[in-house]
């Protein structure tokens, strides 16, 4: 199967530091593939890089046809902005030529009720936020969508939910997911493949075969903590 | 009422809905307070330009013109937020205009002052508030998710630094639009006030703008009466009205 993003050799240097060093692996259509890794050990940096923010050396190839969805890990903007749930997403339709009528589709999917579209974005909760985000993503029917650290400011029930609807999502859009996480119990639940990622690769292959103590004392630096959830798959 | 004042008049309605709906995106980009500096750069290039018996707004529009490249660059390089840049490199000019222009023409250019404009002056003024409305209004959602989240934005296709030259050079033109009625020191606080009082009344982007526009409107347009039945000066007669409608807009949010 020809894989939907291949990356080879990627080094990203941002202000004379290296921050990802030669760095390669594959995602094929369909995978689940979460990169854990240490904080600063350039997750956030290799999303953005994939798509485009970076300059790289290396390869980076994207196959023909495929569009990218993109969840931010955090979001800097003033939260207080006159700006409702359905002025935040309408505004991606019309910049990509969407009909209107994908917006309820994309809201229904995560779960948002669309009553809340006329409330103003700093009064969305956390868990409210993170699915509206997911449903932005969703707008344009991507084929690849980019999780940054999707649940970095819920707590853990919502935290729960929002794996739970990723998985979902998956499977009703037949996305393939690429996931960046600090939760390493979320690896064995719904990862097809695992990255660890710690300025370059320490792993990467199926989370049962490749994650054990050493790998993780490797990424980590320290003995970790870790728990495999031993329940079948939804 | 002559003709140049006619022209006059029409440029200020204009500018008014531009000021409101610039101020509108430089309030949510959380640059009001540069945008009141903004203005005062056209301070050197009035002096530069009355030193050479030159219409000084034109110097005062070359001037702003250099300064809004200047900050977006500086923005570029530095990564210092708009608000700091802008405060060194305007507050530095307006140091420098006092210095250059002479007393009784510093008034002026400080304050502004209604007179009747030649048609080409109306015809520029035309064409630049035309493309203020235009772009405000063509590019309102990538300006949105522009200030909601850069990485966002890019992820969906908008070129984040072409938007951002654009914005501060149309943010520019609103100042320069503004400067020959309201002068250097007034001119930014109409794309301001009128813009938090929108805020105060409303969650939504449309009417937001909405309000905006028309808030300033209204200032405009009873500033040019009350100025002209009791010979006060237009600039700070447009602003104390839009002062007015700010605390009255407290008043209805229960402040």
């Amino acid at each position: 199967m020809q894989p939907i993003l291949s990356i080879r050799n990627l080094t990203v240097n941002l202000k004379h530091h290296t921050i990802i060093s030669n760095l390669s692996f594959d995602v094929q259509p369909g995978d689940n593939l979460t990169i854990i890794g240490p904080n600063g050990s350039g997750k956030t940096v290799l999303l953005k890089t994939i798509l485009g923010g970076f300059i790289y050396e290396g390869e980076i190839k994207i196959a023909p046809g495929i569009k990218i969805g993109y969840v931010p890990q955090k979001i800097e903007a003033d939260l207080h902005l006159p700006i409702n749930l359905g002025d935040f997403l309408h505004a991606k339709a019309r910049i990509i030529g969407e009909p209107a009528s994908e917006i309820k589709a994309v809201v229904d999917s995560v779960g948002l009720d669309k009553e809340i579209f006329n409330k103003p974005i700093g009064q969305l909760s956390g868990g409210q936020f993170q699915r509206a985000l997911v449903a932005f993503a969703l707008l344009g029917k991507p084929n690849l969508i980019l999780f940054d650290e999707p649940t970095a400011s819920i707590d853990q029930t919502g935290e729960e939910q929002i794996y739970e609807l990723i998985h979902k999502l998956q499977k009703q859009y037949k996305l393939t997911v690429v996931l960046v996480s600090h939760d390493i119990s979320i690896v064995y639940q719904y990862a097809t493949k695992v990255l660890c990622l710690n300025r370059e690769g320490v792993c990467y292959g199926t989370p049962r075969k490749t994650l054990n103590p050493e790998v993780l004392k490797k990424l980590y630096g320290v003995p970790h903590q870790y728990y495999e959830h031993k329940h079948p798959h939804k | 009422m002559a003709l140049n004042e006619i022209f006059s008049i029409i440029i200020a309605i204009l500018t008014a809905v531009t000021a409101g709906l610039i101020g509108a995106f430089a309030l949510m980009k959380r640059m009001t307070l540069a945008a009141d500096a903004i203005s005062h750069v056209a301070l050197p290039g009035i002096g530069i330009a009355i030193i050479f018996t030159v219409n000084p707004i034109i110097g005062a529009a070359a001037a702003l013109l250099i300064g809004a490249i200047l900050i977006w660059k500086l923005e570029q390089k530095t990564g210092l937020s708009t608000e700091t840049t802008i405060g060194v490199v305007f507050t530095s000019a307006l140091a420098l205009g006092a210095m250059l222009t002479t007393s009784e023409e510093l008034i002026d250019a400080l304050f502004g002052r209604f007179q009747g404009i030649s048609w080409p002056i109306f015809i520029i003024g035309l064409i630049c508030a035309t493309l203020i409305i235009w772009f405000v209004i063509k590019y309102k959602d990538e300006l949105v998710l522009n200030l909601f989240s850069k990485d966002l934005a890019k992820a969906t296709g908008v070129d984040t630094n072409k938007l951002d030259l654009f914005f501060i050079l149309a943010f520019a033109l609103t100042i320069i639009l503004g400067l020959k009625f309201l002068g250097a020191l007034l001119a930014g606080s109409l794309a301001i006030i009128p813009a938090a009082v929108a805020r105060q009344l409303t969650g939504n982007l449309k009417s937001f703008l909405l309000i905006s526009a028309i808030v300033s409107l209204v200032s405009m347009i009873s500033g040019i009466l009350i100025s002209s039945r009791y010979g006060t000066e237009l600039g700070p007669t447009v602003i104390i009205v839009a002062a007015a409608l700010f605390f009255l807009s407290l008043l209805r949010k229960g402040v």
